[in-house]
């Protein structure tokens, strides 16, 4: 058993990748309660198929993948922007309409002649082949996402709760919802290298919606949160180590599993906490 | 009307106009379209609790948002010279929110903070006076979601005297209470009337109303706007609620509207009016 946890250690490679998995879970985990409470998964989900033409053109072009993956987050907002003010278009429909023809434009350009091999990472991810660059560049996010939501905290918390109320409060919605989109187009960004396009999400929302099911308080939800993100990236990273399975998807499948534990914990609790109520009712 | 509310002025403590906490001069508002409110032309008073009295749709909640400056398009004068603290209903959707009681009167001192400091010890224990003065000071670690309807909302009513809001804004507070927590509120609303805070108290009860210091109705234009011994005729009432108005056994009056939608659950009302004894 210890070999079986130790050994995928030994290789420098999944070492990096445990690191990388770490971080980015701290980011995920934290930021995921907020994406949560703010209803904002599909908008993480379009976001994240939304930069899928920009990494391809990048990898085309042989620019930084960072750079592509910015100008595809920056052109898929604009293009929201402008469908969701066509009348009789609502917002759901211009993200699915936008998102569709970015991930079909990507698609189409990432089986030109000329794509480069390794387009698939571009989709599934790559965690195995994380630079130098990627780990510094994680770390700097987890860092920014942990002082960003430490100052904004208050102001998410009052926000999330009550919308309406929040400008009573002194808050403003706006400034608040701009703040976390920022936080999470970079968190994607940063996130999807590892991760690949259709799998960030997966460390975006799982680890929040788990922690959801334990905690009461947002602090602890938080916590918890992190700690799914980690057993779940490093769990994941070990099943494909042994199993041979693609990590990117081991991993999000990992944190799939984990949800269900807790949601299948909730649901127990909640019967044994009913249970003692059904006698009384009878006499 | 506005001789009904410049006699309202003149009947509060100190007569003069520093003691009107809202006014209202020719004021229409909406979300950008046709305005939803319209016609309003009301002062209220420091000490005073005004009924606010109107069918759903009817503008209520509007020109809640219009007094603490959060609808898109507001014309005419409206000045609110004092803080404003609101005490919404809780989408249900929001009771497995992960905050605590404390956690949520908390939320008062946003204001008063600059907006890189994070709550210290003076705002946990000015935020758990104000749990103790609503009389949940050993509930401040509860579960928000995990109290009752009639207990959230004096967590919320703590979180706006948090802020010191001079003028509370209450929608629907009775609505789904049982009589007990029912009558905790209204003596609480009392109290704070009684401290010079002014309350604008939106409900369907129009006998409660009447026991409150002004009214104002509301459907869609303001209908009318004084004590409620003046304002309170059957006609104003069905003009307010688009309705006829029935004598009840008991010699209460109920207003039959149209619809109205009783959604909450637990909600015992037969209709918007219901006669209380």
């Amino acid at each position: 058993m210890i070999d079986w946890l130790a050994d995928p250690l030994s290789d420098p490679i999944l070492r990096r990748a445990a690191l990388e998995v770490v971080l980015l879970g701290v980011t995920g985990g934290l930021l995921g309660c907020w994406i949560v409470f703010y209803e904002l998964a599909y908008g993480a989900e379009s976001l994240a198929h939304a930069l899928f033409p920009g990494l391809v053109a990048a990898a085309l072009l042989g620019l930084p993948l960072l750079l592509g993956g910015a100008t595809g987050i920056l052109a898929a907002a604009l293009a929201v922007a402008v469908a969701g003010r066509v009348p009789g278009v609502g917002r759901d429909t211009a993200v699915a309409v936008v998102v569709t023809t970015m991930l079909g434009a990507g698609a189409l350009l990432a089986l030109s002649q000329d794509t480069p091999p390794g387009l698939g990472d571009l989709l599934f991810g790559d965690v195995l082949g994380v630079s130098d660059g990627d780990l510094a560049l994680a770390g700097g996010l987890a860092l920014a996402v942990i002082a960003a939501l430490r100052l904004l905290h208050g102001r998410l918390l009052a926000v999330g709760f009550d919308r309406t109320a929040a400008r009573a409060l002194g808050v403003s919605p706006g400034v608040v919802d701009a703040a976390l989109a920022v936080l999470l187009a970079a968190a994607i960004l940063v996130a999807v290298q590892g991760l690949g396009n259709l799998l960030v999400v997966s460390i975006l929302v799982g680890p929040a919606a788990t922690a959801r099911h334990v905690a009461d308080r947002m602090p602890a939800m938080m916590a918890a949160a992190v700690a799914t993100a980690i057993v779940a990236g490093l769990g994941g990273l070990l099943v494909s180590y042994h199993a041979d399975t693609a990590a990117g998807a081991s991993i999000a499948l990992a944190t799939v599993a984990l949800w269900a534990l807790a949601r299948l914990a909730r649901a127990l609790r909640a019967r044994r906490a009913a249970r003692p109520a059904l006698p009384s009712r009878t006499a | 009307m506005n001789a009904v509310a410049t006699e309202a002025q003149a009947t509060s403590p100190d007569g003069r106009t520093a003691g009107v906490l809202a006014r209202a001069r020719g004021v229409s508002g909406g979300y950008g379209g046709a305005p939803a409110i319209a016609g309003l032309d009301f002062a209220l008073p420091a000490g005073a609790r005004v009924g606010l009295l109107g069918p759903n749709g009817g503008g209520k909640t509007t020109l809640m948002r219009a007094l603490i400056g959060d609808l898109p398009a507001v014309t005419g004068e409206l000045e609110v010279p004092v803080r404003c603290g609101v005490v919404p209903q809780t989408d249900r959707s929001r009771l497995d929110y992960p905050v605590s009681a404390l956690d949520v009167a908390l939320m008062g001192t946003l204001s008063a903070l600059p907006w890189w400091r994070r709550p210290g010890r003076a705002q946990r224990r000015a935020a758990q006076e104000a749990l103790e003065r609503v009389g949940l000071g050993a509930h401040a670690r509860r579960t928000f979601g995990e109290l009752s309807g009639g207990q959230r909302q004096r967590v919320l009513i703590a979180r706006a005297l948090v802020q010191d809001a001079r003028l509370l804004l209450l929608d629907e507070p009775f609505a789904g209470l049982d009589e007990p927590s029912a009558a905790l509120l209204e003596d609480l609303l009392a109290e704070l009337a009684a401290e010079g805070r002014g309350l604008l108290i939106s409900t369907h009860e129009v006998e409660q109303a009447r026991r409150w210091d002004l009214v104002l109705c509301l459907n869609r234009t303001q209908v009318a706007f004084g004590p409620p011994a003046d304002v309170l005729s059957r006609e104003v009432l069905e003009r307010t609620y688009g309705a006829h108005v029935v004598e009840l056994p008991g010699g209460g009056r109920g207003v039959m509207p149209a619809h109205h939608g009783c959604d909450e659950p637990g909600h015992e009302h037969a209709g918007p009016d219901r006669a209380r004894p």
